[in-house]
């Protein structure tokens, strides 16, 4: 049996064509795995290379929300999946200031995502989690909470509220009010 | 008949040949100091091992069951709880376990440390047990959100906060984590996936390399004060115990064999008395009336994070956890030799106890949580009928503000009521009528301002009523400062 060594002896050119064969062996191997990685890399950070964008809601006709009041509306969030059940119910508390003027609410603490409590006798929200309370307008009041709520965009469309929604709040990606990117 | 059996049995043994690989490790010598009581602290280990295994069989059969799917995840628990023949035990005994594994590993790990077992030979054997104590740990968390009720969910929410607070690539995370931008379905089928396969994989390989390295470098011998590690000669002395050593199979094995039975015998106890954790509320993203509470293990991170300076939260939330694993990894790197004894470790010793002294004291805020508003006292704890008795009109108007002002939320009058604020059942020994108004208009000192929610009359009757808030023969609260109120 021929060994590389023997191979070079007999002929020189025999180590230049080896050589290359096992050059094009490990380049058969590495395309065919960068192949299947990259689509299987590219499942696994889908979330983020095609995120999704927050769409408008229907909240209802105006007159539902008396002014100087502050309510909670439940919604469909418009990204929800079809296995979603009642996790892709959302939720938004609604303070029609006076006439077109709204202020639109996240319910999650800004602290650390619990959802807070409306109280109108006291005009307060307030967090069960770590104690987080906020003003009526959302302005920070007590506790850990950074700032105050996340709020959403709105806009009015022939008497109805429309809100912008969708993804989760978070301090670096607040709501719809406040983020750029994301939103549609 | 019997010489049947045993040729039927040398079939298999001349194929597999377990009495030259498999027997060999099961006899592997046992230092002979282990035969005095101290040898009862050498059992955590082998029954941590085993409640995992137990989770293992639980967990596959709770998998026949359980629907991992949002939508469904709740309803298929309740299922579980009540339809399924034993599932609510099969539960029950998952989650007693998890729980006893989790005690277990830690009770294990202190046992390694104040015995300075963790030394060499034996530093790696650290260091991938405390890989198996994170990814147990992690088990308990992806366990946690399984369980698809309102405790799960917003626990689940408060992780993906805590992320989203790491800069720059925060909110890309927190789309990773939960498979896209809302917590649902997809987000439950990840933390299947990783309590599933993902962490229990890791989990086998990390085990069986944690084994491998015990019966390789031999159970570490009890620590003796005159007799410390020095990598020099520490093998040869050890090799000569090992020479008069017990077989750890089954001699050895006894002891383990009594604890884990006790501890199985605990848990199936606990099963059956106690049954199952939850499902609690539904998760329902547009129900606010909830007031989620963690996993008891977590309570201790509860409390931290209700009770950080704001100012540092952020870096306590994610620069402690890397100091506190990266500190763990690195213990056999910096005393991997010298005194084993606890007698002769001070430092050691001092350190465990420091450890869990602020775990049990953090626990217990975290169980009493007094940071939290107790949503539902203004409306559910009535002022206490001494309070009001006697009271002039005004002062019984402002016992009613007090209670529709949500102020008992806060604060507690005769200890019932929210503790977030002080009890305000002798508030006017405290506090004069001026400093009750600009507390009560202005707040501060964590207290909300209420002077846009309350009227100049409103605000008097309420300040009228706490100055009656008194014990009988306490006098009021005098101001400091004389105030010429003259013109």
């Amino acid at each position: 049996m021929n060994t590389a060594s023997d191979d070079q002896q007999a002929n020189p050119n025999a180590t230049t064509r080896r050589t290359f064969m096992e050059w094009c062996s490990w380049l058969i191997l590495g395309v065919g795995s960068v192949a299947t990685a990259i689509p299987i890399l590219g499942f696994f950070l889908g979330p983020v290379i095609k995120p999704k964008s927050d769409e408008w809601v229907d909240f209802g006709p105006l007159d539902e929300f008396p002014e100087q009041m502050t309510r909670l509306v439940d919604v469909l969030n418009p990204l929800r999946g079809p296995n979603d059940g009642m996790t892709g119910k959302t939720a938004a508390y609604v303070r029609r200031i006076e006439g077109e003027k709204f202020q639109i609410f996240s319910p999650h603490c800004t602290h650390l995502g619990c959802p807070v409590s409306w109280f109108q006798e006291s005009g307060l929200y307030m967090c069960p989690c770590h104690g987080g309370v906020y003003y009526e307008d959302g302005a920070h009041a007590s506790g850990p909470p950074p700032r105050g709520l996340y709020e959403f965009k709105y806009r009015i469309d022939q008497g109805r509220l429309m809100v912008l929604l969708g993804h989760l709040p978070t301090l670096q990606d607040p709501g719809s009010a406040e983020s750029t990117g994301k939103t549609a | 008949m019997k010489s049947a059996l045993m040729k039927f049995l040398w079939w298999f043994e001349h194929r597999l040949e377990l009495r030259k690989t498999i027997w060999p490790v099961m006899r592997h010598p046992i230092p002979r100091d282990l035969r005095t009581q101290v040898g009862w602290l050498y059992v955590f280990g082998s029954t941590a091992m085993t409640l995992f295994v137990l989770q293992i069989i639980t967990g596959i059969g709770l998998g026949m069951v359980y629907v991992p799917s949002a939508g469904e995840a709740y309803e298929s628990l309740e299922h579980i709880n009540y339809e399924v023949e034993l599932g609510w035990m099969l539960r029950a005994i998952h989650n007693w376990s998890a729980n006893g594994m989790v005690v277990l590993v830690v009770v294990h790990m202190t046992q390694v440390f104040l015995m300075g077992a963790y030394k060499y030979p034996r530093e790696l054997t650290w260091i991938i047990g405390v890989l198996l104590l994170l990814l147990t740990v992690g088990m308990a968390f992806t366990g946690q959100v399984l369980r698809w009720d309102a405790d799960s969910y917003w626990g689940l929410g408060v992780g993906v906060a805590m992320i989203g607070r790491i800069p720059w690539i925060g909110p890309q995370l927190v789309e990773l984590l939960m498979g896209g931008p809302t917590m649902g379905a997809d987000t439950l089928s990840r933390f299947f996936a990783l309590h599933v396969f993902i962490i229990p994989g890791i989990l086998f390989v990390a085990l069986g390399i944690h084994l491998y390295l015990v019966v390789r470098k031999g159970i570490s011998e009890p620590p003796v004060p005159s007799e410390p590690v020095d990598p020099a000669t520490y093998v040869e002395k050890y090799e000569e115990k090992l020479k008069t050593g017990d077989p750890f199979f089954p001699d050895v094995f006894l002891r383990d064999a009594v604890f884990i039975g006790l501890t199985l015998l605990v848990v199936v106890g606990l099963s059956a008395i106690l049954g199952p954790k939850g499902p609690s509320a539904p998760p329902d993203p547009t129900l606010m009336q909830v007031e989620p509470l963690p996993d008891w293990y977590f309570l201790p991170l509860f409390a931290v994070l209700a009770l950080s300076p704001p100012s540092l939260e952020t870096a306590i939330i994610l620069i402690a956890p890397v100091i506190i694993v990266a500190a763990l990894f690195l213990v056999p790197i910096f005393s991997g030799k010298g005194q084993r004894s606890p007698r002769r470790r001070p430092v050691a010793v001092l350190a465990v106890i420091l450890f869990l002294l602020c775990y049990c004291v953090l626990w217990q805020l975290g169980v009493q949580e007094p940071w939290s508003p107790h949503m539902s006292a203004w409306s559910g704890e009535p002022v206490p009928e001494s309070m009001i008795k006697g009271r002039s009109p005004k002062q019984l108007q402002g016992a009613a503000i007090l209670q529709e002002k949500t102020c008992r939320n806060c604060h507690a009058l005769d200890g019932r009521g929210g503790q977030r604020g002080p009890d305000l059942t002798d508030v006017a020994t405290r506090l004069t009528r001026d400093q009750l108004v600009r507390q009560v208009i202005q707040g501060g000192g964590n207290m909300p301002a209420y002077g846009k929610e309350m009227n100049r009359d409103e605000v008097d009757a309420l300040v009228s009523f706490l100055e009656t808030l008194k014990p009988d023969g306490y006098a009021a609260a005098e101001s400091s400062v004389v105030t010429d109120r003259s013109d």
